[in-house]
């Protein structure tokens, strides 16, 4: 019996003190033609050894091919310590700490991490995260309707430079709440947003304006001027950031002349592995004004009865369990567990340690694109600043190309033509600071071998 | 537990410390970044070593109470043992170093793992379609009320706004609803704990889109006409919605496709040990009978023949969307696959059968004990609620009090306050990997409090007095909000 | 427990009216309310010039265990949201038909509604208590 400790002599004094003489009989509340006789499509069980081939013989099917795909997820080296820590019983089995005494450990975690996110985006106050960088990209949009009072209209500004899976997130999450979301286009050329596009909206009643920052082509968008734009007309700024960038790029805090209002983006680069795509946590931080319309947990420093500091959540009464119907979402969970690992990581790492990360990964990707685009069949898309991941133009279709470079072993980036048909035979390359100049070298020469390879065809 | 409170990790910084050994080498950009848009002023993040690092977070982990170091009845939560198979398993470096957008070349292994999963949880639940996509229990209960909404929508039948809650619902329910563009009814629960039929009858009509319910309740009782509450919603017109919160109490003896549910979510994090992290990650997987299939969230796992592959706009045109960027809580999934691998065929309905056995040997020891269940009629399924309210009424203590003081005993407090329509009400879920020699130590300590409520109440109602904090001032974290530390404040 | 005062006007909802000297109407929440709500961490207050229907809500009182709407008796424009709560939340709890009062605004136009008076409303509260 998986994980059940009790004996027979046991069953039969429980039985016994209970009043029943079967356990049988402690379902006999349940109608008789509701029950099950038995779960033919469920497997026989396994032992542990045995699930343990079964996993390993499948990880092993699916390898570790030399990746440089970015798109919202990036591969950094993950600390030893951060994962030995964060999976201690204490950490990984304990629950969401409701009772404050029993759970400092994990509340003053969920503090420092406050702290960190919320210097690091340059705001005033965090919460303790949420499900990933789109569900809080639209949290963020739920959350400027509610915080703008100037504004009726619940229009919020999307560029379609921002990442293709967060914009349909937005929609499906916000839609049923009449927020309706309004495409603003990027220039072809350049790859990000310019004022022009924004211009349509002049003089109209919109409530927020969403930057992503670097957008999802890896493209550094002019956040002060689109940020000005923005709180000149009293539409409130959404940014959408990589952690890891902002060590060294200016946060959104710091936008423009006033900085943005909401931050929010995804965690994953601080320290959770790629893991196909989850779990990973979404940071929210925002100014102390609207933080009592920030959804999620938040926790607080307070006093015990003898005159301690100790930790506890606060401000529940806003939340769905306290205000029920009226509640500013309905979300319950916070990612306690990758919050963990990224406030270690962050301790870890430091600001310097961080910034290295940043520079490096910048400079692998910028060495990535300068080889890759030495090979005549390819060229830079687009004539702007980016930051660690980057789009390239390929002379014939990308599905093929990627497909032999797969057959090598190697995962050579984002095929954009499902997204962006516009932009034609467009590739989104990244490469961190995992990569060395021998994986670029790798992957260069294997890239010129399958153009050679097709020409040949 | 250690008497010594932990500094903050900012109070342990020191100019120029890190643990550089594990910075990547430096090297020269290609390409520089811009000058205007750089960073001026560092970010506050902590300038130790890494054995403070380690230091620091291991004795902040000392402070926890967790499943791995104490029995946690938390009713309505599920706190069994979270396996360490599961978590080593999932953790394969090739598992948990694949990109999201690695090709499906790529990912067969973890696909076929994924796929499976599905599968028994259809079987397990009586589905005919289900989603992995929704990342907690709240998400896959958006991911339900939004199916239904879009059924209805899809029919035509535009007026079909409104679901009906029963008043013991858990507070995500209406929530939920709200978040869905839907309004909400409540109806009430009869004093034998079902809900009232009369009151359903006549709160549906034209404007039902369906209702939401668990069974067992939250009260912890078996809907005993669950299957004339179905008749009755869907001769309306209406949709059933089941949460799956307290699955564990009936997991291979009853199955909610069986009684009538058209849509279920699930709490992975509960009924399937994936862990609760102090927090989250959870997974709420999503299973719908044939007429709702459609309108599952993508992406979910298909199969051709025998290559896997993700099934997404294309293949459900009419799928209510995407509910995150990528597909969902991959290695909270990989997790519960092994459990339920590891469990079996026998091994789901031994989960019922242990997880009922303990919470009625509790419960009964309980009243034994001399206190007073909500519903002493009936049988508990998993859980059961003890009310405190002759305690609080003579005695002036509160659950409150009981729960603060039972951490002095060794003990998380059980679920309080929950549901609401209960006065000073503990909700109890043992779970069934608790040894029957637990039970009687939890039955001991609360004997013990009572006694002390009678005794020494001012000694009660001041509890804990063991825990690294004595009770803390909730009042005053919600006023003088402390929500970031502060370098000149404290230094 | 303090009396419920006799020249103020009750509605179900646990609101009361006191009408002042200027013509306009000042607006709280009554003592049953605030030992309802528990000690408030927060009241959100109306801004001036606002105009509100008879039935909107006007105000939000936050405790730590619960946040509830204030609904407005009767239409009107806000003429005053009361500056010291911001800092004082406290003044509900303290003294809720005094100190802790809410809004006060100008009514606009006829009010068709009845109130209770502070007997009926006493008997009210009596019976929500047993």
């Amino acid at each position: 019996m998986a994980f059940i400790p009790h004996t027979e002599p046991e069953v039969a004094a429980m039985l016994a003190a209970i009043g029943v003489s079967s356990i049988d009989e402690l379902f006999d509340e349940i109608p008789p033609s509701l029950r099950v006789r038995s779960l033919d499509g469920i497997p026989a069980a396994l032992n542990e050894m045995q699930i343990g081939r079964l996993m390993s013989a499948r990880a092993q099917s699916d390898g570790r091919p030399l990746a440089f795909i970015g798109a919202g997820a990036y591969e950094h080296h993950i600390p030893a310590a951060v994962w030995a820590l964060t999976t201690r019983g204490e950490f990984y089995s304990a629950y969401t700490p409701y009772q404050a005494e029993a759970s400092q450990g994990t509340l003053q975690v969920i503090y420092e991490y406050q702290t960190m996110i919320a210097s690091l985006t340059g705001m005033e106050v965090a919460n303790a995260s949420l499900y990933d960088g789109a569900s809080a990209l639209a949290e963020a949009a739920l959350m400027a309707v509610r915080a703008n009072r100037k504004s009726q209209s619940q229009r919020v500004l999307m560029p379609t430079s921002v990442h293709p899976h967060y914009r349909k997130v937005a929609i499906t999450a916000a839609g049923n709440q009449a927020v309706s979301f309004e495409a603003v286009p990027f220039s072809p050329e350049e790859g990000r947003t310019p004022l022009t596009a924004l211009a349509p909206f002049d003089g109209q009643d919109v409530t927020a304006l969403v930057i992503q920052q670097p957008n999802f082509f890896g493209v550094l968008e002019d956040v002060d001027a689109l940020t000005d734009w923005a709180r000149a007309r009293n539409i409130l700024v959404i940014a959408c950031v990589n952690p890891t960038s902002l060590a060294v790029l200016r946060p959104p805090g710091e936008w423009g002349a006033a900085g943005a209002d909401i931050v929010v983006g995804e965690g994953q680069p601080l320290g959770v592995p790629l893991a196909s795509g989850g779990p990973y946590f979404g940071f929210m931080t925002t100014r102390m004004a609207h933080v009592r319309q920030m959804p999620g947990r938040i926790v607080g420093r307070t006093v015990d009865l003898a005159g301690c500091d100790g930790f506890t959540l606060t401000l529940q009464a806003r939340e769905q369990h306290i205000r029920r119907a009226r509640a500013t979402s309905n979300i319950c969970t916070n990612q306690g567990l990758l919050v963990t690992a990224a406030t270690i990581y962050m301790s870890l790492m430091g600001p310097a340690g961080l910034a290295r990360v940043a520079a490096v990964s910048h400079a692998r990707t910028s060495e990535l694109v300068a080889a890759l685009t030495r090979l005549p069949a390819v060229r830079m898309g687009f004539a702007s600043p980016y930051f660690h991941e980057s789009v390239l133009r390929l002379d014939r279709p990308v599905a093929p190309v990627l497909r032999a470079l797969a057959d090598r072993g190697i995962l050579g980036g984002f095929d954009l033509a499902e997204h962006y048909p516009e932009l034609g035979h467009a590739l989104l390359v990244c490469a961190t600071e995992t990569k060395t100049s021998a994986d670029i070298e790798r992957y260069a020469s294997a890239f010129a071998d399958v153009m050679k390879a097709a020409r040949a065809a | 537990m250690p008497a010594l409170r932990e500094k903050v990790i900012f109070e342990y910084s020191r100019p120029g410390r890190g643990a550089r050994d594990q910075w990547p080498e430096d090297v020269a950009p290609a390409s520089p970044l811009p000058e205007a848009l750089r960073r001026k002023s560092p970010p506050l993040l902590p300038e130790v070593g890494e054995l403070e690092a380690v230091r620091h977070f291991t004795r902040l982990s000392q402070q926890n109470f967790s499943i791995d170091t104490h029995f946690y009845p938390l009713g309505s939560c599920t706190m069994k043992y979270n396996p360490k198979a599961c978590n080593q398993y999932a953790m394969l470096p090739e598992f948990l170093g694949r990109h999201p957008l690695a090709p499906e070349s790529h990912g067969q292994g973890v696909l076929a793992c994924l796929f499976e999963l599905q599968e028994m949880l259809k079987e397990v639940t009586g589905m005919r379609g289900v989603s992995l996509s929704p990342m907690a229990g709240a998400h896959g209960e958006f991911a339900g009320v939004a199916m239904i909404r879009a059924y209805h929508r899809a029919r035509g039948d535009l007026a079909r706004n409104e679901i009906i809650v029963p008043q013991a619902a858990h507070g995500t329910n209406p929530a939920t609803a709200t978040m869905c563009g839907c309004s909400v009814r409540e109806i009430p629960v009869a004093a034998d704990g079902d809900i009232d039929i009369d009151a359903l009858t006549a709160a549906v009509g034209a404007n039902t889109a369906g209702i939401m319910l668990t069974n067992p309740s939250t009260l912890g009782i078996f809907e005993r006409r669950i299957e004339e509450v179905a008749r009755i919603v869907h001769a309306a017109g209406g949709l059933l919605y089941y949460d799956g919160a307290n699955l564990n109490a009936i997991l291979g003896k009853v199955r909610p496709g069986d009684m009538g549910f058209d849509v279920i979510h699930m709490n992975l994090h509960k009924t399937f040990s994936t862990p609760h992290g102090g927090g989250g990650p959870g997974a709420g997987a999503v299973g719908v009978s044939t007429r709702l299939a459609p309108f599952l969230p993508i992406p979910i796992v298909g199969r051709d023949a025998d290559r896997y592959r993700w099934l997404a706009e294309n293949d459900l045109p009419q799928s209510i969307g995407r509910l995150s960027a990528f597909m969902g809580n991959v290695g909270v999934l990989l997790r519960a696959y092994i459990y339920m691998r590891m469990l079996g065929r026998t091994g789901m309905s031994e989960v019922g059968e242990y997880a009922t056995l303990n919470a009625n040997y509790l419960l009964a020891q309980l009243k034994q004990a001399g206190f007073e269940a909500a519903y002493p009629k009936r049988r508990a399924s998993h859980e059961f609620i003890i009310t405190l309210k002759r305690e609080a009424r003579e005695l002036g203590v509160t659950a409150m009090d009981f729960a603060k003081r039972l951490l002095d005993y060794g003990f998380h407090a059980p679920t309080t306050y929950f549901p609401l329509i209960v006065p000073e009400c503990l909700l109890i879920e043992p779970t069934e990997t608790e040894s029957p020699q637990i039970l009687d130590a939890f039955a001991a300590a609360m004997t013990a409090i009572a006694r002390e409520a009678r005794e020494a109440p001012e000694y009660l109602k001041s509890a804990p007095h063991n825990m690294p904090v004595r009770r803390l001032d909730d009042v005053r974290a919600a006023k003088q909000l402390d929500l970031t530390w502060k370098p000149t404040a404290q230094t | 427990m303090s009396a419920i005062p006799t020249d103020l006007r009750y509605t179900k909802s646990h609101e009361w009216l006191r009408d002042l000297p200027d013509g306009s109407v000042e607006i709280g929440i009554t003592e049953h309310a605030q030992h309802e709500l528990g000690d408030l961490v927060f009241v959100e207050v109306p801004e001036v010039g606002r105009l509100l229907s008879a039935g909107e809500a006007c105000a939000v009182v936050e405790s730590v265990k619960a946040a509830s709407d204030v609904y407005c008796p009767l239409a009107g424009e806000v003429t005053a949201g009361n500056p010291a709560l911001a800092a004082s939340p406290e003044l509900v709890n303290q003294d809720p038909f005094g100190r802790g009062w809410l809004l006060r605004l100008r009514p606009a136009g006829a009010v068709t509604r009845t109130f209770l008076s502070a007997a009926e409303y006493a008997a009210l509260t009596a019976a929500d208590n047993s």
